[in-house]
Order: structure tokens, then sequence, then C-alpha cells
């Protein structure tokens, strides 16, 4: 049974864009976005905000027991990633021989992050890739 | 007129080397790298796709061309590996290079050609004013079945070109265009054929080189050129030796096709290969220097163009990612088994 559509769709611009959410009024970053900043509560003042996507590796771990959906991909490292302007965003890092640590520079790329079953969507996805 | 405002490449990091494919299969390795001109090729990640190519390509463009994605008219998007056969490669362009929803946007097919064929499609829509800026790209992730030949070189990658016609954007004119196209069953894959078929030897006489050879000459002829007028030269390049045959035929030199050659060391990306040829070859031309491309189909057609760089070229040199720094700064060889893993190859999974 496929995935209904509308949630691939909802979220395509932070998916593929990084857009997140910055509060106008005292200058915080989110990501994913937020409709209220945690700072100014109901004084906030919301707008979109995407982020170039470079960044350092913060925290990182190898996952060699996946979900079904990357039962393939496995062993694969998911990250938590600082990004230059503020936040920290949790991705999928790609594996292009170059060594992962605490601190590695990362950056932004655009890849499948899975695809739905035989005959569903394809979901892509920002990744980051050690440089 | 019309010319090229910004390009980008994007190729992917894996590779797998001839001789890996040639020892399964029980073949000589340095006989098919030297009949084929060919020591390795490209291969996408289990997370790449035609989309995810055509996206990084695009993007590169963009940021290299220095122009408001805003402003971009029309996006077209060339490959036979389009990952759904209903629902458009080209949306997922627009959106990730952040264009508005007044754009054109349409995916096209014709074998290796069709990334070019946008090319012409953007340029008369900019020349006619319709649009500011137009986007071709041309991205495969090839396919070639287990065992045949075309497993030496079916690859993955692809070039994006912007084509707008503001004389202070423009780093490379494009003179003309001209196409030379026939019903030819040279190569074929139907609906739902994982792999594709082609005529083994039939693929390159009525194929290649008739069309080629039909489209350059035409271009020669229209246009007064001679192979001297040109610093350079791109023919499509589904092996490393066509390309080379098909040049010397028509009176260009090894030297001008040179920096435009990458199959051997990247294999044939199909609607990335000569656009890739072009992209490399433009990370070196100088201001006045004429290049001649042209690409190949099969089915069969070949779009021929001449382009001449303009003075701008060298200050957006900076904003290019070169095409050669991006093939050799960072690649991981696969063996045959991986190759196998992540082009889902492996039955019983």
């Amino acid at each position: 049974m496929e995935k209904p559509s509308a949630g691939l769709w909802r979220k395509i611009k932070p998916r593929y864009n990084l857009v997140g959410s910055q509060c106008k009024k005292c200058g915080s970053t989110y990501f994913p976005p937020r409709i209220v900043c945690k700072n100014c509560g109901r004084e906030s003042r919301m707008e979109d905000r995407q982020f170039a996507g470079d960044g350092e590796v913060v925290s990182f771990t190898t996952i060699r027991v996946p979900p079904d959906t990357f039962k393939d991909e496995a062993p694969y490292i998911v990250g938590i990633i600082k990004l230059s302007e503020g936040p920290n965003v949790e991705g999928h890092i790609i594996d292009n021989g170059r060594k992962v640590e605490v601190g590695t520079k990362v950056k932004a790329a655009f890849r499948r992050m899975y695809v739905d079953g035989e005959e569903g969507l394809i979901y892509y996805h920002y990744k980051f890739e050690p440089i | 007129m019309s010319g090229i405002v910004g390009y980008g490449a994007h190729v992917p990091i894996y590779r797998i080397k001839v001789e890996e494919i040639a020892k399964v299969w029980g073949e000589d390795a340095d006989a098919i790298k030297s009949g084929l001109n060919i020591r390795e090729k490209s291969v996408p990640g289990r997370d790449e796709d035609a989309a995810t190519i055509a996206v990084e390509a695009a993007r590169r463009a963009v940021r290299h061309s220095g122009i408001n994605p805003k402003e971009m008219g029309a996006v077209y998007v060339g490959s036979e590996s389009h990952p759904y056969a209903v629902k458009p490669t080209a949306t997922v362009v627009i959106e990730s290079i952040g264009a508005s929803s007044s754009v054109m946007a349409a995916d096209l097919e014709f074998a290796c050609k069709a990334g070019t064929a946008g090319i012409q499609a953007a340029m008369g829509l900019v020349d006619s004013g319709m649009i500011k800026y137009g986007m071709s790209i041309g991205a495969d992730t090839s396919q070639g079945r287990p065992g045949d030949a075309l497993e030496y070189t079916a690859s993955a990658g692809g070039a994006a070109f912007i084509v707008g016609k503001d004389k202070h954007e423009v780093i490379a004119n494009i003179l003309k265009t001209v196409s030379y196209t026939s019903d030819t069953p040279d190569f074929w894959r139907r609906e739902g054929a994982m792999f594709p078929t082609h005529s083994g030897r039939f693929t390159g006489e009525p194929g290649y080189f008739r069309h080629i050879t039909g489209a350059t000459k035409l271009m020669l002829e229209t246009t007064g050129f001679k192979p001297v007028d040109f610093t350079y030269a791109v023919f499509h390049q589904p092996n490393g030796k066509f390309p080379m045959v098909v040049a010397k035929q028509l009176g260009f030199t090894e030297k001008q096709i040179e920096p435009g050659l990458l199959t051997p060391v990247i294999g044939n990306t199909y609607s990335g290969a000569s656009m890739l040829g072009l992209a490399s070859t433009l990370d070196v031309a100088k201001p006045g220097e004429r290049i001649l491309v042209t690409s190949f189909g099969s089915g069969a057609g070949s779009d021929s163009f001449i382009i001449e760089a303009t003075e701008n070229i060298d200050a957006k040199r900076g904003m290019a990612t070169k095409v050669r720094g991006l093939i050799d700064s960072n690649k991981m060889y696969i063996d045959y088994a991986t190759y196998l893993k992540d082009k889902d190859f492996i039955k019983g999974r």
C-alpha cells in the first residue's frame, strides 16, 4: 500500500532546499521550520529562511540494523549537523570515502531518500556530504 | 542572439574499472580498453538517479550564471532514465533551484541527445523574447545489460546549460544550430524493459557516423566554416573511440577534441555525454575561441552547434565547478558485486 502524496508535497521546501524559519524579532533560526519562536512566543514574527547547507558534524552514528525503508542502504551514517547559520539538523551523511568525525565539514547534497514500494513515490531529500 | 550564461555538471563519485567487469565475463580487459578507449566508468550511488544528477548540475549552473532563478522561463530535462514513467523530472528541478511557478517545463527523450534538443528549444524561446532565460539539462543513469558490451560504458552523469541573450551575461554565443534526423532503429528500449537493445555494429555506420557526419557537414556547408576555424570540437562519445574516428573523418584533430573527451574516464553518460564534453571544453576556452559541438541520439539524430566564447567567460570562471576537477577530485572504486547490489541486479533479495 503506497503512502498518500500530501505528506511529501507539504515538505518539499525543507526537504529539497533546507528551507527553515527565522524570527524577524530576535533573529533565531530553526530547522525544521517553526510557526512560533521559542524565545519570543506570541511576539514572534516568523519568515522562511533558506539555509546554505554548509555545516559541521556535531554527532553521528552508523546504522547497521536499519528500518525496512533503508534495508539495502546499511551500513549508513546518520548525524546531527550544525549549519553555519545556527540550527542543528539531522541528516544522512553520504559515504564518499572521506572519514566522518565530530567536526567534519559537510555540505548539503540532493539525493533520493527512499522509494515507496514498487509503484509509490520517490522521496527526494537533502543529505550531507563530507568535504 | 542567444548564448550560454552559465553551466554546471555532476558526475557520481563511484567508479568501476574495465578490468573488474571483464574478469567476471572472462573477457580480455586490455582488448576492451584499447578497442573502446575506456578505462573506467562512473556508477550512480544507490541514492542517485537522473533527477538528483539533474538537480546537482542545475544548481551549479544557476550559481555559475549568477542569475535570479525566479527569472527562469523554461526548464527542460533530457534523459532516457527519467525516474518516473509519468511525473516529470523537470518539476523536481524547478523546485530545487528556486524557480517561480511561472515556468515552462517538460521532460524530453531522444536517447543521448535530448539535452541538446532542449538547448535548441530554449534558444528559440529566448531569441523570440518569450522568456528571459531557459535551462536545458541532459542527465542519465544509463542501463547496460550484464554481460553486454554496453556494460563497459553505460554510466551516469549530467550537465545543465542556461541560455540567455543579455550580452553582459553571455559567456559563449551560440552562433548557429542545425539538426540531422532520420528514423533509424539502431538502439531502443521498450516501455517497461529494464535494458536497451542495440543492433550491434549497425549502431555505428547508419547510426552514429551517418548522423554526426550529416549534421556537422550541414553546419560547415551552411556557415562556410572549416574544421581549422574551431579551437575545439565535441562529438557524442558512446565510447572513447567513435568520437576520435568521426573527428578524423571530418577533418578535426585529436587536440581539438581532447578537452571534451571524457568517456575514457567516466564512460558514456548518454544525455549527459556531449553536454559534459561541452562544459569541460568551456572550462578551458578563452574569449573568441570557437567550439563545434555535435550530439547524437539513437533513433536517430544529431544536433550541431557553433559556440564562441565571449569576454565574459573569464570573469565568471571562478564560479564554475570545473568538470575535470569534479571527475578527478573524489572518486571511489567499487567491485562488481557492489555494482550489482547498487544496481539492484541481485536476485532473491
